[in-house]
């Protein structure tokens, strides 16, 4: 991965003096249900060498598609701004941006280098305060890395405001899906959270299924039927090499997920009629039984601190989620509503479970809190599932299929208060999205 | 004019690309694409796979959600055991499927207990264990592909596949 120069701009811009502020700070508090996005304004940032302006548009453009995506910020077109700016330390003219009722402005600036690098700065202001809001940042790295520095800058506002942490500058890996429903093609793919650089990662010729991305973010276990049966394999995103983990001779095995540390991977061996979790320690090779009822048990998830984990298991007669440790022991169900409920993963926060919920012939992605209770369903479709969870643990994405014999499945997002939802711009089919942490 | 008349023609051609596709696999199961039929031999000789596959039925369909064989099932799988007892030669896989209505892992599991539960059937009539193997693919090998309970039907089945054996 690119490394990245951060610092804090020495020169902040020669302020206007504080007016009195009309309103408490600038903040959107998403807990509390936002109803009005916030409005904002990003005049295209400047260049500040030559040649620098398309790309400095184009970085603005991203910064912008970002915080709309959120559903909480709505961008002021610039046919209306009253002022410009031309100049990265000029004295931001506050008047001209509330009289078009612009609470957050942000303005930046771009630079090349003669060697591929290009430096990105930017400022956030709170504009009825006419403060600005945190300290100018600058990035620095490759120019062919430039939407990476674009979602940086997001990041930055979206957290500055929200008080959330960040979640623009993470990958996706996900399955590429074409051809008809009976004649699948299935490819493992990573692209951007935002559906851009897409890279494919395997070929077609073996089906692939329910990729998971590691702590780290540059590995992935998926199940591929390359060898026959299914097997857990883990590949490397930086070269693409990938191996066949060593389960047991001729095991039959899906469902993998690392643990937070990385240190041992937990899935699901069937092969005889009965579906266990295991879990795997990379360091030793061994592999320990953790489930040994007559049940569909699959689909486990670490709590963040690697010392419990949540599953599904039909074991009262139909799926629903369980609690237990890590080690194992005696499962807690936690899922007693109508329907049933399938693939939990816990919330990078720790504070809830997301899940698929099937009822009354309708598909659901949800979230619980991890004792079960204050459970709320946040979408319907014919078949929506398999929810991942963005870095911060505020927004999910999922596959959402369609029926019928031209049916296929597509990556959706959704804020975890229900609102937003949105189909991820892919130019084909796509399912089975897992989240990579916030990059590096 | 002209070029909604093309259109016309090209969805029309795609429709009647998916009703053939719809059996592509045929009686042969995925393992048996570009065979014809001729290959597997004549369905009316018994010593013949095009017997197994069409006379017998290659294939057993499953109630939702459930593993449970039916009394067809169990009559198809006896004359399946009946042929693979008489026919050494061959060795059978058992490939378990899920209908389009359930998530990903969990009809994995679900198709690799219709498969278990078929060779157990097929296993207790006096084949060999060791000439009855198992797979599973869950949802991702529908046959029918439309999302009724018609095409559904179709899609839960435990499909049993011959191979040539390895000197049984």
């Amino acid at each position: 991965m690119k490394r990245f120069l951060l610092c804090v701009l020495a020169l902040l811009a020669p302020l206007a003096t504080p007016a009195m502020a009309q309103n408490g700070p600038l903040r959107i508090e998403i807990t509390e249900g936002v109803i009005e996005p916030l409005p904002y304004a990003i005049p295209n940032f400047i260049a500040e060498t030559p040649g620098a302006e398309d790309l400095a548009t184009q970085i603005s453009r991203v910064v912008a598609a970002d915080l709309s995506g959120t559903g909480l910020f709505r961008e002021i077109s610039p046919s209306a701004f009253i002022s410009n700016v031309t100049d990265f330390d000029t004295v931001v003219q506050f008047p001209d941006w509330k009289a078009i009722n612009a609470q957050a402005l942000i303005t930046g600036a771009v630079s090349r280098s003669g060697d591929g690098r290009i430096s990105v700065k930017f400022r956030l202001f709170d504009v009825f305060s006419e403060r600005a809001l945190g300290e100018g940042l600058q990035f620095e790295g490759t120019e062919t890395s430039w939407r990476r520095m674009a979602h940086k800058v997001a990041d930055q506002v979206y957290s500055r405001i929200t008080g959330e942490g960040p979640y623009f500058d993470s990958r996706v890996v996900f399955v590429s899906e074409t051809g008809p429903k009976n004649d699948r093609q299935k490819r493992l793919a990573i692209m951007d959270y935002d559906g851009a650089n897409i890279q494919f990662l395997t070929d077609s010729s073996a089906l692939v299924l329910a990729p998971r991305v590691s702590p780290t973010g540059d590995r992935v276990l998926y199940t591929s039927f390359e060898t026959g049966v299914p097997q857990v394999f883990e590949l490397s995103v930086n070269d693409v090499s990938r191996r066949a983990l060593n389960l047991g001779q001729g095991a039959q095995t899906f469902s993998p997920r690392y643990s937070p540390d990385g240190r041992s991977i937990l899935y699901s061996r069937a092969g005889g009629g009965n579906t266990d979790i295991y879990r795997y320690d990379t360091g030793t090779g061994n592999s320990t039984r953790l489930t040994s009822s007559p049940a569909v048990d699959t689909s486990p998830s670490f709590s963040p601190d690697g010392s419990r984990m949540v599953f599904e298991s039909d074991r009262s007669g139909t799926q629903q989620l369980y609690v237990m440790s890590a080690g194992g022991g005696e499962p807690r169900r936690i899922s007693f509503g109508p329907g049933r409920y399938g693939t939990p993963v816990w919330s990078p926060r720790g504070d809830l479970i997301a899940f698929t919920k099937q009822n009354e012939g309708r598909f659901h992605i949800g979230v619980m809190r991890v004792d079960g209770s204050e459970e709320r369903l946040l979408t319907a479709s014919f078949l929506d599932e398999g929810p991942t969870w963005a870095p911060n643990g505020r927004v999910l994405m999922f596959t959402r299929e369609t029926s019928g014999a031209q049916g296929a499945p597509a990556i959706f997002s959704v804020d975890i208060s229900g609102r937003n939802l949105r189909k991820l711009p892919l130019a084909n089919a796509a399912s089975d999205p897992s989240w990579s942490p916030l990059l590096p | 004019m002209t070029l909604t008349g093309k259109i016309l023609l090209v969805a029309l051609t795609l429709g009647l690309g998916a009703c053939t596709n719809a059996d592509r696999f045929g009686p042969g199961g995925p393992g048996a694409t570009d065979a014809s039929m001729g290959a597997f031999g004549d369905p009316t000789d018994p010593t013949s796979q095009a017997f197994f596959m069409e006379t017998i039925g290659d294939r057993i369909l499953f109630e939702v959600d459930t593993s449970t064989l039916t009394p067809q099932a169990e009559a198809t799988l006896a004359e399946q055991a009946q042929w693979l007892m008489a026919n050494p030669a061959f060795n059978a896989v058992v490939e378990g499927h899920a209908d389009e209505r359930g998530t990903r892992e969990y009809n994995l599991g679900l198709s690799d207990r219709r498969a278990a539960a078929a060779r157990t059937f097929i296993v207790a009539q006096g084949v060999a264990p060791n000439r009855v193997s198992t797979v599973f693919f869950g949802k991702e090998r529908p046959i029918e592909i439309c999302s009724t309970e018609a095409c559904y039907s179709q899609n839960r089945r435990a499909v049993t596949v011959l191979r040539a054996g390895s000197g049984v």
